[in-house]
């Protein structure tokens, strides 16, 4: 299982990378494997505002819906409106081009470091 | 409160050894899948998979009045089944609410009833106290047996390597009883997938020599996922989802397996006429998402403010590329309507079933 040592992780097996007040969010690969195939991803609208904590989308595999939960808050400067067309980015690639949304925050999150995160998913196994 | 011990197929060591991902299903540990279930769909819509299904029932009639007892207790007329056939059927309540959705086997000397796993207990006990007064042995033989589905277009060759049973003669929905790799097995010419493909049914402990050699020979596993996504695209109904004790065979679309004219009675015969007489209640549509969003089991149906029916399934097909599903809808409802995912009404719209059917060259 890849956790990458420069991202920041949540209970809830999203990811993020900070850089200055952006922070990218996607899914772990942990989660996408638990999943399978991915086959449909709702996105928020850019420009919300959401809170951390809050369901902010969705994702579907063949069997399973899961909410995607925000590590933090702050207002949605982009989305990766690709995963429309092609939600396998998901799975093929969780961590690049398969990142869901970008926020813009302000907040000082809350998140669990890679080893912190490895232990997590080693209880829930 | 204690966590039931989970039961095993006969298949379950495979199954690890494959990778399978392991989930409860209906009282069983059951692969849900091996590499993935859309790879796994695809291998049965192009080449062959092989699904265990050992966890289905198996109820065995026999006694002078077997053929009575079944007829009583099965919407089909088994009397026009030639030894050798198979008949999909449904089992009714009085009130013509389903019981279950059965594969009835016509042997030389009995008849054997292929139930749903999650319904074992309750049809063999249907079956049991609805023909006590019959001369009749009503024997679950669930456990002695292992099932394998190979389905798909290679399917037919692959199998055919490994029995003397010739296959060319078996036609859809005949089965024969003869050896699998060295093994007695009842080979059966049915599925659950939409493809041409066989269910074999064998001793318990002679199944893992056949699944081994099947997967040797280059057959895909496949597990409950794609069994799942093939059914539906092949309009197929699945008990707990498009049929229950509230839903008739002939509001699930499946009046083909009921012969209302049957001369000797079965349990329903009178709901179902009158039903038949008088109009569905509801009815089965196929529809396809318009907006975006993947329709699921329980979202409501509506037409502008109005409630007009559920959802029973819902997946994102993976030979068409589009959300499907099956709805239980109001008799009057026509081509357009709402699903209602998340608070969100998105359009879908009716679409004729099934949603896929193979191409028989």
């Amino acid at each position: 299982m890849s956790v990458p040592e420069d991202l920041q992780y949540t209970r809830s097996h999203e990811w993020v990378r900070t850089d200055g007040d952006t922070a990218t969010i996607g899914i772990t690969e942990h989660a996408q494997e638990e999943l399978g195939d991915v086959v449909f991803v709702e996105l928020p609208d850019e420009g919300a505002t959401i809170d951390a904590g809050e369901s902010f989308g969705t994702v579907e595999s063949v069997k399973a819906v899961s909410d995607l939960y925000a590590p933090v808050g702050g207002e949605v400067i982009e989305v990766n409106s690709s995963l429309e067309d092609a939600p396998e980015k998901i799975n093929d690639d969780p961590y690049g081009e398969g990142w869901i949304v970008r926020l813009r925050t302000s907040e000082e999150a809350d998140l669990l470091s890679p080893e912190e995160y490895e232990k997590v998913v080693e209880e829930e196994s | 409160m204690a966590k039931e011990q989970l039961k095993h197929t006969p298949l379950y060591d495979e199954h690890k050894e494959l990778g399978a991902r392991l989930v409860d299903f209906a009282g069983y540990e059951m692969p849900v899948q091996y590499d993935g279930i859309k790879a796994e769909h695809e291998a049965v819509r192009n080449h062959a998979g092989l699904f265990d299904v050992s966890h289905m029932g198996e109820a065995v009639f026999r006694g002078t009045d077997a053929e009575a007892a079944v007829q009583r207790l099965v919407t089909r007329d088994v009397g026009r089944l030639d030894v050798g056939q198979a008949g999909y059927s449904a089992v009714c309540y009085e009130d013509g609410g389903t019981v279950d959705d059965v594969i009835v086997y016509r042997r030389e000397d009995d008849f054997l009833i292929v139930i749903n796993a999650s319904n074992r207990e309750k049809d063999v006990e249907h079956f049991q106290t609805n023909t006590e007064d019959l001369d009749v042995e009503v024997a679950d033989q669930s456990d002695d047996w292992a099932l394998l589905a190979l389905q798909g277009p290679e399917a037919a060759g692959m199998l055919q390597d490994l029995t003397d049973t010739d296959l060319s003669g078996l036609k859809p929905f005949r089965f024969a009883e003869g050896e699998v790799e060295g093994v007695p097995a009842l080979i059966s010419r049915t599925g659950y997938t939409g493809e041409d493909g066989f269910e074999i049914y064998l001793s318990a402990d002679g199944a893992p020599r056949v699944w081994r050699r099947l997967i040797e020979a280059g057959v895909t596993p496949a597990g409950l996922g794609a069994r799942d996504t093939l059914r539906l695209e092949a309009g197929m109904c699945l008990y707990g989802n498009e049929l229950d004790a509230e839903t008739t065979p002939l509001e699930a679309g499946i009046s083909f397996a009921v012969h209302l004219d049957k001369e000797q009675r079965f349990i329903g015969q009178r709901a179902l006429l009158l039903e038949d007489t008088e109009g569905l209640r509801k009815k089965l549509v196929g529809f396809e998402m318009e907006g975006r969003g993947i329709a699921r089991h329980g979202h409501h149906v509506t037409s502008g403010a109005e409630i007009v029916g559920e959802v029973t399934s819902g997946t994102k097909s993976p030979t068409l590329d589009r959300a499907i599903g099956l709805a239980l809808v109001d008799p009057g409802v026509e081509d357009w309507f709402e699903i209602v995912i998340r608070d969100n009404p998105v359009p879908a719209k009716v679409v004729p079933l099934p949603f896929y059917k193979r191409d028989r060259g």
